[in-house]
């Protein structure tokens, strides 16, 4: 049996009346990229958020089925979401750093946590972060500077260092590069490669061409189904479902 | 399964128990704050109806009374005319208690004296109202004195009588064999309404009547010169003028207006309308002006916030069948805005007649016993001296009589029951009217 | 007053019927055939009605003024004989009336020109705003510089008592007043800002929708409720409260009226005002900022203390500087609640005044426009008027710069 990091079987998301996500059903790896494509509104990102459990800040969105990361239920009452998601960190579509200090941007998680015993240990988790997150050159002469004030692939970058100080070992990013230019996203793509040997990635893009650039694995979704799920080379070379190679070959979407 | 760095997920640790702890104790003081509000509210008002719910009820004495036409012509030749009517009036009096013998033991000067002073000319005004009453018999309801009423509203015991100059415990004992007898009772109390001030002595007869009406006259001045000049410059602002400078300037200062201290207003009033213009005192004419300026601002952000709302699309479809820009604004841009703008204005009057301090300045607390006129020859439109509500209020608490404390309770309710019809009509139009673009 | 009364209505009834006329011209004209004129015959009659009308509504509103001036500074300025004005007023009627009427033609762009009327007015309108400003300043620096006239500004600024004696030889030192305005706006905002921030947070972050439809409109009511019923308030209920169970016990003071009744009600008064600016600026803060540290871990908690009251604070301290221009204002809630003695003292249980209550005391009741008993208070006027507009021109200006910023 192989070791998965998360399990999920027969999910099924409301919002209100609308059936967002139409039991699915999915097993991703540890220490792998796992990408989720598919068009506009087909639940990727809704599906991503109920892996940490930021669909209950939603009044309206319920959640029904069984998630496991390392075979426990996420959704036990006795959960508390705030240590879930300081174990599954997360990325978001834009770069949103606080309107902070880059410095206190990445030692906000640890600070909260409760990780550093005293502040020369915060300062080590800071730089570490900063440097797995490719930022550490051009940001270390200046860590007392507003984080708004970086560019925006420099700003992103600082989101994804923000998401590793917390030592998380799950790392969802939900569109991480939408937002940026191309050059910028070369670089979190480089970096997400990186970030593989740690952690287990779960990316949604509506990119093909960064799917198949970054992922091991890649699930297709369409109209809230998870239509395939399987090694990303096959998906975009020979998958099995019609619905699937429609979209890749560009004819939905 | 793998042994993870955080531990289970289904245990919590120390750490996110104490910060658990931390959000109840956040979520504790936000809600603590919400009930302090409401818990402030609760307790203004509750005080406040406490303390004036009583003034709308007012102790009456009623017994016969006969007056023959010889007495009306010898009052009304008399020096003091409510002096001899307070003479028909006392003989009325006591030909009824010896009748009911209900005097006993109490002084003569003391039954007189559970009358209120007021009687003379409310008797005289019911005469000369109804001249077919001369040489018959009938009922007269007639205020009974401050201190009678406070016996019955609980400002009054027989110990604190004893101590009171003016009313004696004989007075409260008279009181009660009245009640017995059915000739003293409480009733609602129209001339609360009606009535002008009173004098410090007479705190049962004074009313709101010159208030409500100086008020309303006030209110009729705000309107019609801060609606049609607000609206202008709503217009001109948002439609017209172009960013510049000078339109900057002109934000700037409308939003600093609309913060200025109302007090200075009363200054502003003060030396312009009275000291330089030369408008009579305590008029309405003056208060009109001076919270017209105090409303203007309030009206302006208002309506341009609903010029605003309309969608360009309106407009380019007006400009686009070669309205001019000022039809298309006057056809339908202003039309489409109006329920937003009358909001606004309604809202705007509800502050207006709420104000107090710039009325104090340009000398509205003065004590007014006539009617003002709406216009006289000597003093022009709205130029008769007026009190206005909150003013009536003001000047009550500065009396020493505690029925005042009663009365000026009393007469923030009535405040509060028009301001509450005038929110309630902003809220039925905003809701009837409300449109999403 | 002027007896512009008889030129007024002679001039509007030439102008409405300088609308009749127009019109039936413009018909005439027309031939009965309308579309052979470049503009709708009620757009004649409007512009000869307000060619009529505006210029001698002017003229009469500059004499007016004029007139009052001359009254009180003995110069001639305009002409003392009545019927030279009224021949003035009705010539400029009678010439506007005219000539607008012999400009009627099939070619004469009459909507044009009652536009630039209706133009006229409405600039007219909007500079009434820029006026009041003006008389405020006017009004309030001619009487201050009065004053100073007969009274040294040092004393007034820099003296530690306030005695006024309508016999003369007043001591009128503003700094007892300030401190009893500073002490009572501090109690009042310590009261009202954590409570109004509060109530925003919860109801904007945490409430449900039941929860909101009852506690919002309740707490806007504090808002619409008028100053001068906070102040019985304060009088009949919360002075006499604050004195049986907390002064007299403590053995702070036997006064009803202290600076803690005022500071205290006038604290309830601000608490819609900061709730309400506040629950604007906590809602301009994107909600990226808050799935941004809710997806790091923090509680709701920590979200709002450490990411999103940092990300608003400048527009938070513009609220507060608002509510304390507000505060320092504020003349009912003081009058009533505060006391009259000017007092320099640290104990909030005692009575003590505030610049807006002189004001009250020394311009109601005998005034005599030539004492400095009367003027000083338009120096006070003055000196109120240009701390909140700092204050107000302060916050406007950061609010302004804070919306920018998640625009």
């Amino acid at each position: 049996m192989t070791d998965y990091k998360i399990s999920a079987k027969g999910v099924q998301v409301y919002y209100g009346d609308n059936h967002a996500i139409k039991d699915v059903d999915v097993q991703i790896e540890d220490k792998t990229v796992t990408a989720f494509i598919g068009p506009s509104g087909c639940g990727k990102s809704t599906f991503l958020r109920t892996l940490n459990r930021m669909n209950d800040t939603i009044d309206i969105c319920r959640v029904e089925g069984d998630i496991r990361i390392d075979g426990e239920d996420i959704y036990d009452p006795a959960v508390d979401p705030v240590q879930l998601r300081a174990k599954v960190g997360m990325v978001f579509q834009k770069p949103n750093p606080f309107p902070k200090s880059i410095y206190d941007n990445v030692a906000y998680g640890p600070k909260i946590h409760g990780l550093a015993r005293n502040k020369s240990d915060l300062d080590e988790i800071v730089e570490k972060s900063l440097r797995k997150a490719a930022l550490w050159n051009e940001a270390k002469d200046r860590l007392d500077a507003p984080g708004t004030g970086l560019s925006g692939g420099q700003q992103q970058r600082l989101c994804i260092a923000r998401a590793i100080a917390t030592a998380p070992e799950v790392l969802l990013m939900d569109e991480p590069c939408s937002a940026l230019d191309p050059i910028a996203t070369a670089q979190v793509e480089e970096l997400i490669d990186e970030l593989r040997q740690s952690y287990s990635v779960v990316i949604v893009t509506h990119s093909m061409q960064q799917a198949a650039r970054v992922s091991q694995k890649t699930a297709f979704f369409h109209l809230g189904n998870l239509v395939e799920y399987g090694e990303t080379d096959k998906i975009f070379t020979n998958p099995e479902d019609p619905r699937t190679e429609s979209y890749i070959s560009g004819r939905i979407g | 399964m793998s042994t993870s760095k955080h531990g289970s997920l289904l245990t919590l640790d120390a750490r996110t128990k104490k910060r658990n702890a931390a959000e109840k104790r956040f979520r504790a003081y936000g809600l603590g704050a919400i009930g302090i509000a409401v818990a402030a509210l609760t307790m203004l008002l509750v005080s406040i109806i406490a303390n004036g719910a009583s003034s709308f009820r007012q102790t009456y004495i009623s017994f016969p009374v006969t007056i023959s036409a010889e007495e009306i012509e010898a009052a009304e030749s008399a020096l003091l005319k409510t002096g001899a009517y307070n003479k028909i009036i006392q003989t009325g009096l006591l030909a009824y208690l010896s009748e009911r013998d209900l005097l006993q033991d109490t002084p003569e000067a003391d039954a007189f004296g559970m009358i209120s002073g007021e009687a003379g000319s409310t008797f005289r005004k019911f005469i000369l109202a109804n001249p077919q009453a001369a040489g018959t018999t009938f009922q007269l309801d007639l205020l009974a004195n401050g201190r009678i009423d406070g016996y019955y509203k609980g400002r009054v015991t027989a110990e604190t009588a004893v101590l009171d100059k003016n009313v004696t415990p004989l007075q409260l004992e008279l009181a009660d064999r009245l009640a017995a007898d059915g000739a003293l009772v409480k009733q609602f109390n129209f001339d609360f309404f009606t009535n002008p001030d009173a004098s410090d002595q007479r705190p049962e007869a004074a009313g709101l009547g010159v208030a409500i009406l100086g008020s309303l006259y006030m209110m009729a001045v705000v309107l019609c010169l801060a609606l049609p000049i607000g609206v202008a410059a709503s217009i001109y602002l948002e439609e017209f003028a172009k960013k510049n400078w000078i339109t900057d300037i002109i934000e700037v200062n409308i939003a600093n207006l609309a913060a200025v201290p109302s007090i200075v207003y009363g200054i502003l009033g003060l030396a312009i309308f009275i000291n330089f213009a030369e408008f009579n005192q305590s008029s309405p004419l003056v208060g009109g002006l001076v919270l017209t300026l105090m409303t203007l601002p309030t009206i302006i952000i208002s309506t341009r916030a609903s010029l605003k709302s309309i969608p360009p699309s309106i407009r380019d479809a007006a400009l686009g069948v070669g309205a001019s820009k000022m039809q298309s604004v006057f056809h339908h841009v202003l039309p489409l805005a109006a329920p937003g703008i009358l909001t606004g204005t309604i809202i705007g009057l509800a502050q207006a007649l709420g104000e107090t301090a710039p009325l104090l300045l340009i000398g509205m607390v003065a004590f007014v016993k006539e009617y003002p006129a709406a216009y006289s020859d000597t003093a022009g439109l709205f130029g008769e001296a007026a009190t206005a509500l909150p003013v009536q209020v003001f000047n009550w608490t500065q009396r020493s009589d505690p029925a005042f404390v009663e009365r000026a309770s009393g007469a923030i309710i009535t405040l509060l029951i028009f301001l509450l019809m005038m929110n309630a009509l902003a809220i039925f139009l905003r809701k009837k009217f409300e449109r999403r673009w | 007053m002027l007896p512009l009364s008889v030129p007024f209505i002679a001039t509007a009834v030439l102008s409405v019927l300088g609308y009749v006329v127009a019109r039936k011209r413009a018909l005439s004209v027309a031939g009965g055939d309308i579309r052979t004129l470049t503009s709708l015959p009620h757009q004649h009659g409007l512009n000869t009605a307000l060619s009529t009308l505006l210029p001698p509504l002017a003229v009469m509103m500059v004499w007016a003024i004029g007139a009052r001036i001359a009254a009180r500074s003995d110069v001639a300025l305009v002409p003392e004989n009545p019927t030279m004005v009224y021949i003035i007023l009705i010539g400029l009627a009678v010439t506007g009336f005219v000539l607008s009427l012999l400009r009627i033609s099939t070619s004469f762009r009459a909507r044009t020109a009652s536009e630039g009327w209706i133009m006229g007015l409405l600039i007219f309108a909007s500079t009434i705003a820029v006026l009041t400003t003006v008389g405020i300043v006017l009004s309030m620096v001619s009487e201050t510089l009065n004053f100073f006239g007969q009274y040294d500004f040092r004393d007034f600024f820099f003296s530690t008592t306030w005695s006024p004696n309508f016999r003369g030889d007043s001591d009128l030192g503003i700094i007892p007043l300030i401190w009893g305005t500073l002490y009572i706006s501090f109690i009042a905002l310590v009261f009202a800002v954590p409570v109004g921030l509060f109530a925003a947070v919860y109801l904007s972050e945490y409430a449900g929708p039941r929860l909101r439809s009852v506690a919002k409109p309740l707490i806007e009511i504090l808002a619409g409720i008028p100053t001068i019923v906070y102040g019985l308030f304060a009088l009949v209920t919360v002075g006499p409260l604050l004195r049986d169970y907390f002064a007299e016990p403590m053995g702070l003071g036997q006064s009803a009226s202290s600076v803690m009744t005022a500071g205290l009600v006038m604290g309830i008064m601000l608490i819609p005002f900061v709730s309400s600016l506040s629950d604007d600026i906590i809602n301009a803060v994107p909600q990226a900022m808050r799935d941004g540290s809710l997806g790091l871990g923090a509680t709701k908690s920590e979200t709002i203390r450490k990411v999103v009251v940092p990300a608003a604070l400048p527009g938070i301290v513009g609220a507060v500087l608002l509510a304390a221009s507000r505060a320092i204002g504020e003349t009912m809630i003081v009058v009533l609640g505060a006391g009259a003695a000017a007092r320099l003292s640290l104990n909030p249980f005692e009575a003590m005044t505030t610049v807006t209550v002189k004001i009250v005391s020394q311009l109601t009741g005998d005034t005599d426009f030539g004492s400095p008993e009367t003027l000083v208070a338009f120096a006070l006027g003055l000196t109120l008027f240009v701390i909140t507009l700092g204050l107000n021109v302060m916050a406007l200006f950061i609010v302004r710069r804070y919306r920018e910023q998640y625009e």
